[in-house]
């Protein structure tokens, strides 16, 4: 069994898997992380990738070209970012409930278009999805035929880990970003608009979970399936926790977490082919849960999150 | 132009509001009929027939709230302590299978009791394995600040698979020629039939009289004085000695136990067996149907009527129009999110400066 285990952390193809895996989770994760760390939950995210896995594919198929499909993906989360902030940071109504509206809205609309558009497919049509880099990327050492083999989307989603830590860390923006997450009235009488901070914020963030989204059908997979989002997008709010709102260890986590889902699949086929397959893929969710509970003493939650602020109030 | 909170909510507005947000949902939602290719009245025709305009379209729609408002509760009875319990889905699941296992396998006829005790076994079974899967991450939000959203949330994944796994192994239906279908209930188990030529079934009841007496507890007992402090403010009622942990267990355990009878419900009323599709996200509609009655109880009822007539119809509605079924979610979910800021819009009132 430990043989095994070895052997296989030891295949290029394992980490090939992992970081496919990990993509949109990375991808997912940091978008949670800009709304959370302006100060407001984002529950849309699962809907929201179900509108990027849309989108992203319709507008490819629609001869957009795949870069086209991301960016449609990236606007349409947005969009339904914008409606999340104006709902939680304009209204005031609940993030939770908002966000699980927007989830429903979000889910039941592009499964609507996509049945309006495609009444009578019995089998999903597709596109050409993104294909694996190749060079230069082969000709680096150990992780070049790792880094070789992934699309341009999964280097964006790694390359963006850093950018967003310096976004958030290195800029006035970011630095507001985080103040109006933190301590929203200090922000104000900093001269932060609170309120277009936070909805700036969520918009940003839900443009990157649309881009999660689009990957699986235009990277991933190649066409749009009926729940193919299927609790990423949950797991990336499970994420951010883990990764306590920092960009380095979201990376960190998605990895951890991609690299379970992809041991539970080799294991499932080799030596623990005995054990019903189900307790397998039931691992990276009670794993998720788990690391919640172990970082949950010292979670450095932002402080102003899930709280509404209105100018003048206490 | 900023938004102003009234010093005393306007009666008329508060009634006013949900008028309202019908009339933008049901406009808004025209646009999609249209864009669909279908005739806007003719499909709204079509669809509130199929849900309300006979009586087969009627038992059905009953038949369909009848987890929805139990579900609807579990979420209703959560919320209102503010506890997020968004595993409503997985805990009908696993009330659902503690049901069968206490009234179905050995040999198809339960454990050996008398019929009365084993039937009432088996409605404990399934609202104590609800409970007991909230617990968990009732317990550790209480003790340990883990956010209970996520962890219902992952949940309900982890039940599917479980129930899959029993649904495969030692629950398994061995004459279901490898349909992923459980053991059948003891039909001498079964909810009572309400009505003639219909599959309406004594769980709407029982629903209804939970709903009720739901109602009762909140408003006219100290658990639900507490409840409604810790429901509006955590921080004042523990100043004032709420013990605010231990309501919000209450509610939470209350929540997972309702959601597992909407389980029992549906296997001993419904189905007779289960199966991994037995739920079309009744769990997570709970949550919608709970928002849309704002966790009133009895109003609860209502909302799961609504919502359950907006998905039989739109089943029945897309037999004749080319209009995909998937409507009936996206009216549902536009109803709440109109619903939520007409009433948010009628507390407040809009002053130019």
């Amino acid at each position: 069994m430990l043989a095994d285990l070895v052997d296989t952390l030891l295949q290029a193809n394992f980490w090939i898997a992992v970081l496919r895996i990990a993509t949109p989770l990375v991808l997912g994760t940091l978008g949670v992380l800009l709304c959370e760390r302006a100060g407001v939950l984002n529950l849309g995210i699962e809907g929201i990738m179900v509108a990027g896995a849309f989108v992203g594919w319709f507008a490819a198929y629609q001869g957009a070209g795949l870069w086209g499909g991301v960016l449609a993906a990236a606007l349409v989360g947005a969009l339904l970012g914008g409606l999340h902030g104006v709902l939680t940071v304009v209204l005031a109504l609940s993030q939770h409930v908002s966000g699980l509206g927007i989830t429903l809205f979000a889910t039941s609309l592009s499964y609507y278009a996509y049945r309006v558009g495609f009444p009578k497919v019995s089998t999903p049509p597709t596109i050409e999805p993104f294909t694996a880099i190749g060079a230069p990327f082969d000709a680096i050492p150990v992780v070049g035929p790792i880094l070789a083999a992934q699309t341009p989307l999964a280097l964006l989603a790694f390359a963006l880990v850093p950018a967003i830590g310096w976004l958030l860390y290195r800029t006035p923006a970011g630095l507001a970003l985080r103040m109006v997450g933190e301590n929203p009235a200090a922000a104000e009488s900093a001269g932060i608009p609170v309120a277009a901070t936070r909805i700036a914020a969520i918009a940003a963030g839900s443009a990157l979970m649309g881009i999660a989204g689009s990957f699986l059908t235009l990277a991933a997979f190649n066409a749009f399936f009926f729940n193919m989002v299927n609790g990423r997008g949950w797991v990336c709010v499970a994420l951010v926790v883990f990764a306590s709102w920092r960009p380095g260890k979201a990376l960190l986590g998605a990895l951890l977490f991609a690299g379970f889902d992809a041991m539970q699949l080799r294991l499932q086929q080799g030596a623990g082919s005995e054990v019903p397959y189900q307790l397998w893929l039931m691992l990276p969710y009670l794993l998720s849960i788990l690391a919640l509970v172990l970082v949950a003493r010292r979670a450095a939650y932002p402080q102003a999150l899930m709280k509404p602020y209105r100018k003048g109030e206490r | 132009m900023r938004l102003e909170r009234r010093e005393t909510a306007s009666r008329t507005a508060m009634l006013v509001a949900p008028l309202v947000a019908v009339a933008v949902t049901l406009a808004a939602c025209a646009l999609l009929v249209a864009w669909a290719g279908a005739p806007v009245g003719r499909t709204y025709g079509l669809l509130f027939d199929g849900a309300f305009g006979s009586r087969f379209a009627l038992t059905e729609t009953l038949t369909r709230a009848t987890p929805l408002m139990l579900t609807g509760l579990a979420a209703a009875v959560a919320f209102r302590a503010r506890f997020w319990n968004i595993g409503a889905e997985g805990q009908l699941y696993l009330g659902a299978l503690a049901a069968v296992a206490v009234g179905g396998l050995h040999e198809g006829s339960g454990f050996d009791a008398p019929l009365p005790l084993l039937f009432a076994g088996m409605v404990a079974a399934g609202m104590a394995a609800g409970a007991t899967l909230v617990a968990g991450p009732a317990l550790l939000r209480n003790r340990f600040g883990v956010d209970e959203v996520v962890t219902t949330l992952l949940m309900n994944f982890v039940v599917l698979l479980f129930v899959s796994w029993m649904l495969d192994g030692p629950m398994k239906d061995p004459t279901a020629m490898g349909w992923p279908q459980s053991v059948a209930l003891d039909p001498e188990l079964e909810f009572a039939r309400l009505l003639e030529k219909s599959r309406v079934h004594a769980g709407l009841l029982w629903a209804v009289g939970l709903a009720v007496l739901v109602w009762a507890v909140q408003r006219f007992t100290t658990w639900g004085f507490e409840w409604r402090a810790v429901g509006a403010s955590p921080e004042a009622a523990r100043f004032v000695g709420v013990p605010v942990g231990r309501v919000m267990l209450r509610a939470a355990l209350l929540s997972g136990a309702l959601a597992g009878l909407a389980g029992v419900s549906e296997v001993a009323g419904r189905t007779g067996y289960v199966t991994l599709d037995m739920s079309p996200g009744y769990g997570y509609a709970g949550i919608v149907i709970a928002m849309l009655a704002a966790l009133h109880p009895l109003a609860v009822v209502g909302a799961a009527v609504f919502v359950a007539g907006m998905l039989v119809g739109a089943d029945s509605m897309s037999r004749e129009v080319a209009v995909p079924s998937y409507i009936a979610d996206v009216i549902v979910s536009v109803s709440l999110l109109a619903m939520l800021v007409a009433t948010m819009l009628a507390q407040y009132r809009i002053r130019r400066r």
